[in-house]
Order: structure tokens, then C-alpha cells, then sequence
């Protein structure tokens, strides 16, 4: 009985969002949730195994980056990059921010090896995701970010280094392509959207 | 002789789209309620609804090839068999999708899948554009519009190593790209592709494989059209995967201008993001052969 009542108030609230988004669609470039990352349906794994939805990380502001656990040239300063932008956000408001790595190597990216990746570079806390799906996922969510990877060897991935800020809707907010370059602008990015 | 192909690739390149400005870098601030927090979320993401398609597939033999770009120039790709759809997909076909799917219409699509050129030239949600024949390659399409359309009907969007596999056949002959004549008569494809992605597909003789339309008509995504350009190592960013665009074209000249074609595909598919809808860009599907 009580599922049935929150499954009709589940409905009565999709529907009626549904609709507040229908009278949006005029104003199409404007319609921000159109643009919203959490309108992706596939289901990801965390470092600690659990199976989520992007959706599912709404309400936080997101840094995001791809990288893979055996890489050894720029996923690690793309680590240390995530761990000092951490640092320049505004201690006050750090509660707010989600940092999340998406593996590009899906496969090997264990949600073993996605923990000992966060530990060995002493990203400790809610704070520090690390997402693994499959390969047309990973793909999709890439074009998505509009980050490019090839397979070079089975042990090597050619790879964009972008880090993008989005909103706590899900919607980009902010791009930084490029190693080890100031941080400061992406942390203000992020501090914008809290 | 190389004025006219470098001509015919500024024409193409050029054709293509004009870049949007760059993406988004800042944002309107978030204005709306909608879903401020995880308590209130609406937001409710759509599985792909399936289709069934009655669409001829051919199968391609397995085999190998030696890639135009991509990992060292020595490098020989095995290909695995696979079945592949004899044509692209039509604007009739494409319909079918939409009935079934239709948050993928022109006035439902999520702007993070397509451009506002999504099916431009479609006279409304299910109405079919009135100067292109319903038998004709559906374009305007962005490759996430593609993968999804492949995904309804149970099949997959080739590799870029599929495709040209493929595309290296000629009428009469599997591998025909040691052949001038093959070669010259795909860039005279190329040459006169202005507006034939309007007619429809299958008019003229099929490959060595029973394939249609594989030149002169559109450009085709691929599933990851944009990983190609890579060079070896870690990529400091987009701006140095555009710079191996070029780097290809140097080494071009370097060589001979067999490769010309191909050459032509990999900077079309350099030049596309997966949001882009082009009116000469459509798609086709494979399927494993299992």
C-alpha cells in the first residue's frame, strides 16, 4: 500500500516536471536541463562497487576528469591537478563539490584499482569518486565532455586532459584543457555555480 | 593536379559546418527549481525503446588492413568478420526510430546530443523533409542520434577500421586501394557529393561486398570517428589532436596521393564533434556476427 501511495506521488511529481519542462521548450537554448549531464541513463560502478546513475550525483557541484588507474605520464598530474584545485576552492564551501574521475579502461579499472588509485594519491573522502562503465558508456559520456582517447597498446591510452565543472543540474559550466596550467580560474568556475 | 585536391578539401572542410563558437564557457547561472537537490530529482533518463528493422545486412569477411592513420604507419589492423547494413540509414527509417522514440524528435532532443541543425530540413517532428525522397540517407543526425538509432534496432555503428575496411573494396574487388582508377573514381565521388544526400540510396552498383553508397552521397559516423588522430603518447589536448590533422596532411604530401580519400574521411571526421549535425553527414549500422 505505501509503495503504491509514493509510486502515484513519484508519478504525480515526474509529471508535473515533466510539464513545467514542456513549457520551457520554447525558450530552447535557455532550457538548461536539456543540457544536463543527469539526462544520461547509463549506470556507472565506484570504487567501492556501488551501482549508480549520474543523476545520482545531483545537488553537488562536479569536477570531472577521465583518466585511467595503469596510465603513467599525465593521469597522475591530472590527479595531483583535481587534488591542489581541491586546495583553491574556498575551504567553507568545499562541502558542496564532488570530484570525480571516469575510467577510460573500463575493463582493468577494477573498483579495487580504482581505490588504490584515490588512496595512493591521498584523495580521502565522499569527495573523491571514481566511476567505471562500459565501453560505449565511457564513449558516450567522452563525446559528452569532448574528450578523445585511443587505444594505443592494451597497456596505453592516447587521451585529452580536460577537467569540466559542471552544475549542480548537471549542465557545463567550465572546461580546462591542459596539464599543471592555473588552477585558479577553474576554482572560481567552481565557486560560481555553489 | 594536387591544387585541385587541396581545392576539393578546403571545399569539403569548409562545407562541412562552420565551428560553433567555443562551448559553453561560462554558463547562464542555474536559475530554474528543477531538481535543486537528490530528494526532489525529476529527472527520469529514457531507455531506447526497440524497433525491429527488416534492413538487409551483408557480411564482410574477416581480414586485415593497413590503416591510412593511426597507432605506427606500419601497423596492420585484423578486422573480424561482421554483418553490415547494405545502405545507409534512410529518412523512412529513420521515422520508424522517432515513432518509437520520441524524445529523439527534432523538438524533444536533449541539447547535449545534437545542435540545433538536428534534422533541420524535417518539416516537423514526423514529417519527412519535403525536397529529400524518404528513401534517402537520413543526415543532420549527430552521432549520439546515430549510436541511439543503432541501438533500437539491436546493431552498433562501425568502427572507423569497419568502414574502411569496406570502403576499400571496389566493384569487382575486395581490396582495390592499390588501384589508381578505384582511388580516382572515389574522389570523383567526392567531387560531385553536393546535394545527393537528398536522392535515394541504392541507385548505383554495390561493392565487392553487396555494400551501396558507400562514397558520393554522405559522410558516415563511425563509432569513434574522433579517436584517429591521436598521436603517440599522452595528448596535451584538442588543440594538439587538430595539429595531428595536419601533421596527417604533411606527411601526405610526403608520400603519394593514394591515400587521398581516405585522407579526406579522417579530416572530415577530425573536424566533427558528437553533438554536430551536418546535412551531408548520416550513418549506417553493423552487427557482430555471433
Amino acid at each position: 500500500m505505501k509503495n503504491i501511495f509514493f509510486s502515484l506521488v513519484a508519478l504525480l511529481i515526474i509529471s508535473s516536471c515533466q510539464e513545467k519542462q514542456m513549457q520551457q521548450q520554447p525558450e530552447e537554448q535557455q532550457n538548461l536541463s536539456s543540457q544536463s549531464i543527469f539526462n544520461i541513463n547509463s549506470t556507472w560502478e565506484t570504487a567501492t562497487g556501488e551501482k549508480i546513475k549520474l543523476a545520482d550525483l545531483q545537488g553537488d557541484v562536479l569536477a570531472v576528469t577521465m583518466v585511467y588507474t595503469s596510465c603513467k605520464v599525465s593521469c597522475p598530474r591530472l590527479a595531483f591537478d583535481m587534488k591542489e584545485l581541491e586546495k583553491q576552492v574556498e575551504k567553507e564551501k568545499r562541502g558542496n563539490v564532488k570530484y570525480v574521475f571516469i575510467s577510460i579502461d573500463p575493463e582493468n579499472d577494477t573498483p579495487e584499482k580504482m581505490q588504490n588509485f584515490l588512496r595512493s594519491y591521498k584523495l580521502n573522502g565522499d569527495q573523491w569518486i571514481f566511476l567505471r562503465s562500459n565501453e560505449d558508456n565511457t564513449r558516450e559520456l567522452a563525446n559528452v565532455l569532448t574528450v578523445r582517447y585511443k587505444e594505443l597498446s592494451p597497456m596505453e591510452l592516447s587521451h585529452s586532459n580536460i577537467i569540466s565543472v559542471f552544475s549542480k543540474n548537471g549542465v557545463l559550466a567550465y572546461q580546462k584543457e591542459g596539464l599543471s596550467t592555473d588552477l585558479n580560474e577553474t576554482a572560481k568556475a567552481i565557486e560560481k555555480q555553489l | 593536379m594536387r591544387v585541385i585536391y587541396i581545392a576539393l578539401l578546403s571545399l569539403i572542410l569548409f562545407s562541412c559546418k562552420e565551428s560553433p563558437e567555443q562551448k559553453t564557457v561560462e554558463s547562464q547561472p542555474v536559475k530554474d527549481t528543477v531538481a535543486a537537490n537528490k530528494e526532489t530529482s525529476n529527472f527520469q533518463p529514457k531507455d531506447i525503446v526497440p524497433i525491429t528493422s527488416n534492413k538487409k545486412m551483408v557480411k564482410i569477411e574477416a581480414g586485415e588492413y593497413h590503416p591510412f592513420i593511426g597507432g605506427d604507419s606500419d601497423s596492420v589492423v585484423a578486422i573480424k568478420s561482421f554483418y553490415m547494413d547494405e545502405t545507409p540509414v534512410t529518412n523512412a527509417e529513420y521515422l520508424d526510430f522517432l515513432r518509437a522514440n520520441p524524445e529523439w524528435t527534432k523538438s524533444n532532443i536533449l541539447r547535449i546530443y545534437a545542435d540545433s541543425t538536428y534534422l533541420q530540413n524535417w518539416i516537423s517532428d514526423f514529417v519527412l523533409p519535403a525536397d529529400a525522397s524518404p528513401d534517402a540517407p537520413v543526415t543532420n543526425v549527430s552521432w549520439f542520434a546515430a549510436k541511439a538509432y543503432a541501438q533500437s534496432v539491436g546493431k552498433r555503428l562501425p568502427t572507423v577500421d569497419e568502414w574502411e575496411y569496406v570502403g576499400r573494396a571496389s566493384e569487382s574487388v575486395r581490396d582495390a586501394s592499390d588501384d589508381p582508377e578505384y582511388t580516382k573514381n572515389v574522389l570523383d565521388l567526392y567531387q560531385h557529393q553536393r546535394g545527393k544526400y537528398k536522392e535515394p540510396v541504392k541507385q548505383g552498383n554495390p561493392n565487392y561486398w553487396g555494400v551501396y553508397d558507400m562514397f558520393g552521397k554522405i559522410w558516415e559516423w563511425t563509432i569513434d570517428f574522433n579517436s584517429v588522430m591521436l598521436s603517440g603518447g599522452d595528448s596535451q589536448g584538442r588543440n594538439s589532436v587538430n595539429a595531428g590533422l595536419y601533421c596527417g596532411g604533411a606527411a601526405l604530401t610526403a608520400t603519394d596521393l593514394r591515400d587521398y580519400a581516405s585522407f579526406l574521411r579522417f579530416a572530415m571526421r577530425g573536424s566533427l564533434k558528437a553533438d554536430y549535425t551536418v546535412n551531408n553527414v548520416g550513418f549506417r549500422c553493423v552487427k557482430n556476427i555471433n
